[in-house]
Order: C-alpha cells, then structure tokens, then sequence
C-alpha cells in the first residue's frame, strides 16, 4: 500500500506535482496515467525517497521509505531501463542489489530466469536492446520478492511479445496480493491491465476510479448506423425522438441509442441498414478529453483554447 | 545457505497467505527471510561493484606499471649513473616519489569514477532505491575505495622500496621512522588524496569534471609557484609551494627540506583533515539534494 497525501514538488516557479492525494491498494493493478511531462515519473521518485517532496508526504506501508529497512523487499521499482553501469555484467549488477539487501545470491539466477535473461546474463548491460535493459530493470525489481511493484512506462521498447509478457507478469504479481503501480501515457495500454486508475495532468490529480467507472463516465457510446435508405431512416428516428448525429462517408450516429430499438424500428419501416453497431469511444479519446481540461484550465488567460499541437505530440497517443 | 524456493511471478503461489500473517496492510508475504539491513551490507554491494567494472582494472592496472616500472627504472638509472659516494646522504626510499606522482592521478580518477561513474550511467537511482540511507552508501564507498587503494598503493611502494634498497648499494639504509614514512604513510596519503577525489565526485557528479579539478587541485599550485618571480609574492609562492601536493609526498622522504611548510608526518594530518571535512560536507549535501 502506498499512500500520498498532499504530495508537492517544486522546481522554483515551476510546479511539477501539485497537492497529490491518493493510495494505491494492494491486490490490483493501479494505472498511474498522464501526458508526459504531467509528473509521473517525479512523482514515482519522491515515492522511492529519490526527490525530497516540497510538501506533502508519501508512506509506503505506514512508513517513510527511507525508514524501511530492507526496501528492496518491500518495493520493487524500474523507474528507467538504463539506470544501470553499462560496463558490468547483469548478473553482477543484480548480485550488488541483492547484496545490499541481504537477499539470497540464489534469487538472482530466479529472477534472470523469469525475464528471460539467463543466457545473457555474463553479458555486459551496455550491449543490451533497449528490451533486454527493460527486462533487467524488472530483474532488480523483482529480486527481493516485493510487496509492492512500481514500474515507470515498463512497455517503452519492447516488442509485442515483450508487452504480451509484461502485462501478464502485471496481472499475476496483482494476483498474488500484491500492490502494483504502473505508469503509463498510453491509455490503451492501461485498459488492458489496470484495474484501478489515478489520472494527473499538469501536476494536478485528474481521476482516481476504477477502471470501470472511468470508461463509463468518461467514454461517449453511440450506435453507428449506415443505410441506403437515409432520408426515411433519418425521418422514423425523428419520429421516435432519437437525435441522430450525421458522420462523415455517410453513416450515422445515434448517442446513447440502444442497437436493438434502431434495428427494430427499421425493420418495422422495412428499411435496409447496412451497419448497425454499438460503439465505444476509445478509451484514449476519453482520457485525451480528461487531460485537455486540464490543459484548456491554463489555456484560457493568453493562448486560443484551439492551439496547434507542436509537431510531433500525439505520435504515442493513436 | 539454504532458502526456501520463492514463488515464480507467472506460477500459482500456493504459499500466499491472502494478507493474514505479517502485514496490517495486507496483501502479499514473500517467503524470503526479512534482514534489517547495516553498513555491512552495503560494503559487500560496493564491494561487487568495484571489481566487477573494467575501469577498476585499467586505473589499478596503470598505476601498478607506473608505480613499479618508473620506480625500478630511476632506481637502475640512478645506480648507473652514481659515483662512489654521491649517494652516501640519500634516503633510497625517496626515488619512489616519481613513480607515485604520476600514479596518484590514477587513484584520483578511480577515486571519482566510484561515486560520479553511478550519476552518469543512472545507477544511482538503482543504489539509492536499494539502500535509501545516502550517508551509509557513501561511507561504503569510501571505505571499499579506500581499502582498495590503500593495500594497492601500498603493495607497490612496498615492492618499489625494497627494489630501492637493495640496487642503490651506495645509498644509507633507512631508519624505521623513514620506513614507516615511505611506504606506510606515503600510502596513506594517496589512498586519501583518492577518498578526497572520491567525495569531490559525489558533490560534482560529473565523472570528467571531478577528475579535471582535482588534476588542477594537485598540479595548479606548484605551477603557480613557479611563476611568480616578484618578491612581493613570495609569502604566497612559498605556501604554495610547501603546501602543494607532490611537495606533501615529498615530505614522506626527506628528514627536513626546509623551516617552513609541513614537516615529517604533518601531510598525513592534513589530508585527514581535509577528507573530513569534504565528508562531511558531501554528506549533508546529500541529504539535501535530490538524486
């Protein structure tokens, strides 16, 4: 369990993490998500004792981390790929760190075995894909067997069955009882592992809700429709009191519509549809929706809320 | 040591306690012993670290053939060269000097790449995380380094007097003060003219930087000394000089080179004394800044 309580964090002027409450249960997968630059990754490391706080107060299990005796079982944390020397070895890299803890030599071929590093692991780190380097980050922390797992963006620069991978070992290490806390940018990413999400944008705490509650208070559902016969659809579901919004390439869509009453209706019209399909606003749309508030919050005083993204932002986000 | 096997992540855990033994917070209980961490165990963690990078073995490496090669080449060019009793007066540990004096740049750089080498790859993030108490990982540091450059250093200066003594046949034998001196103190001295490059690394954080000032902190003075040629500053040219590193090595040698300036084991304190301090400050600099 991790708890934040008015966690603040400021560089002069600029105010990275702003008044951060939230806690982070054991037994789900908590999604920790924002743009870049919202204060993830400062706010991971104020949790790891690394950033002194302004304000404010992180407890990992009722204590301070610089309290905890043994941290590294406690809480395991990759908090980026390379934070490793290059020129030594990955077994000797995780030996130091078990060393550190008075953890077992044995742990560290354990945990080399199950990211898949064995064969390398005389290897020197700075020979390693970005990856492999990913996968050692997750070797240090699961060495000491943790209650808690923090991962900082663990996908970035693996492959599809890297991820396949990652977000299993998520799901399972949750599974076990444990408090897994993982950031991320991508909101597609989060759905498909978090349980549990605590959105911050600019600093500020956005959501924090289940998965669920957030895809329903946040996501529009409609019903996509195409007919040939559009003029006599439009007009019986104007009948009907159905609002019908036109999309473009000549389909429909009906917000909130339920499926069944607009295939009904048009049976009872003898109008042929082509396409009847109930859809979800992606998941990435909602939370684009969440963090351009927080955005247009500061846009209002000099910039036009309507702003041209800068080249290049986005890429991540499709 | 024989442990109980820990649960795979992706394996069923049929030894999870669902959260009802240990913790009030529930949750996972990991079948790995509990151990209240001390400064012992970040030793060995420094310990691992320090010998399993190349730069330990090249730094260590180089200094051995300059400390040795130098020290036994002066001693066959000094012996060749010497006539019947122009050695008579010499202390034969002092031609070790030379051989030192280059040497000791590279303790210097050992010195901060051991703590400044960690801000430049990241891996300091991976320490910290492991051993949060920044004072303790510190002082594993500079106790690991020191251990290491001191028997290093002293091995060498060890093999280089006796190589000394036993060439320069016209030379006087030491007394046992000049023995101490000239391989016990003088390793001392460098093993903390190493400790003080090791904590400048940890405030600079910047491995070539830390090298640079610390090169520029050993040769700067005599360099200015050695220009200043008005008699109004020879007050200054000749503190400099006196207090200058190499004449400090120096020191460890010779009986009394002049009135002023450090004298017999007078190096040693004030190198101790300064180590100190630049401990204590980079501890409490530690403290404050984030990693």
């Amino acid at each position: 369990m991790i708890e934040l309580e008015g966690l603040t964090k400021r560089y002069g002027e600029k105010v990275a993490v702003d008044n951060l409450t939230f806690t982070v249960r054991p037994g789900i997968v908590t999604g920790f998500l924002g743009p870049n630059g919202a204060g993830k990754s400062t706010t991971m490391r104020m949790m790891l004792g690394l950033d002194r706080p302004t304000a404010g107060d992180v407890r990992i299990d009722g204590k301070h981390y610089d309290r905890l005796k043994d941290p590294l079982t406690y809480i395991g944390a990759l908090l980026d790929a390379k934070a490793v020397h290059g020129g030594r070895s990955a077994y000797n890299h995780l030996l130091c760190l078990a060393q550190s803890n008075g953890i077992p030599k044995s742990r560290v071929a354990e945990v080399l075995d199950t990211v898949g590093l064995t064969a390398v692991a005389k290897k020197k780190a700075k020979g390693f894909s970005l990856g492999m380097g990913q996968r050692l980050g997750i070797a240090g922390a699961l060495l000491g067997d943790p209650r808690i797992l923090m991962f900082d963006e663990p996908v970035n620069g693996l492959d599809p069955e890297g991820i396949h991978w990652i977000r299993n070992l998520m799901k399972s290490l949750a599974a076990q009882g444990r408090t897994v806390f993982v950031s991320s940018h991508l909101m597609s990413e989060m759905a498909l592992t978090a349980d549990h999400l605590v959105v911050i944008g600019q600093g500020r705490l956005l959501a924090d809700t289940s998965m669920a509650d957030f895809i329903d208070r946040n996501s529009r559902s409609y019903v996509r429709v195409r007919t040939p016969q559009r003029e006599r659809l439009l007009d019986v579901l104007h009948q009907a009191g159905v609002t019908v919004v036109e999309a473009g390439s000549g389909a429909l869509e009906v917000d909130g519509g339920k499926a069944e009453q607009i295939g009904e209706l048009a049976a009872q019209h003898q109008i042929v549809l082509h396409e009847l399909s109930p859809q979800q606003a992606s998941l990435e749309e909602a939370f684009m929706q969440l963090t351009a508030e927080s955005v247009e919050y500061h846009a209002h005083t000099d910039t036009p809320v309507d702003q041209p993204r800068p080249w290049g932002e986005g890429w991540n986000r499709s | 040591m024989s442990t109980p096997q820990p649960p795979m992540p992706q394996a069923a855990v049929p030894d999870w306690q669902g959260g009802t033994a240990g913790s009030p917070y529930g949750g996972y209980t990991s079948p790995i012993p509990v151990v209240r961490t001390h400064l012992g165990h970040a030793i060995a963690s420094e310990w691992t670290k320090i010998r399993s990078v190349r730069s330990t073995m090249w730094t260590l490496g180089v200094f051995l053939v300059l400390v040795v090669g130098i020290g036994l080449l002066v001693a066959a060019l000094v012996e060749a060269n010497a006539s019947e009793g122009s050695l008579a007066g010499d202390n034969p540990l002092s031609f070790g000097v030379f051989g030192l004096l280059l040497g000791s740049i590279c303790i210097i750089t050992l010195g901060v790449l051991t703590t400044a080498s960690e801000y430049g790859t990241g891996m300091i993030r991976t320490t910290m995380t492991a051993c949060p108490s920044r004072s303790r990982v510190l002082a594993a540091k500079a106790i690991v380094f020191f251990a290491v450059a001191f028997s290093v250093t002293f091995v060498s200066v060890l093999l280089v007097a006796l190589a000394d003594v036993s060439i320069l046949s016209g030379a006087r034998s030491p007394s046992t003060q000049e023995w101490l001196k000239g391989t016990l103190g003088i390793s001392l001295y460098v093993a903390l003219l190493g400790l003080i490059s090791l904590v400048l690394g940890s405030v600079i954080r910047h491995s070539a930087g830390a090298i640079t000032i610390m090169i520029g902190l050993v040769l700067a003075p005599l360099v200015l000394a050695l220009f200043m040629f008005t008699e109004s500053l020879s007050g200054l040219r000749d503190a400099l000089f006196n207090y200058s590193i190499p004449s400090q090595m120096s020191v460890f040698y010779t009986t009394s080179l002049t009135n002023d300036g450090p004298t017999g084991w007078d190096p040693l304190w004030i190198a101790l004394g300064v180590t100190a301090a630049a401990f204590a400050g980079a501890v409490s600099l530690l403290q404050k800044r984030d990693v």
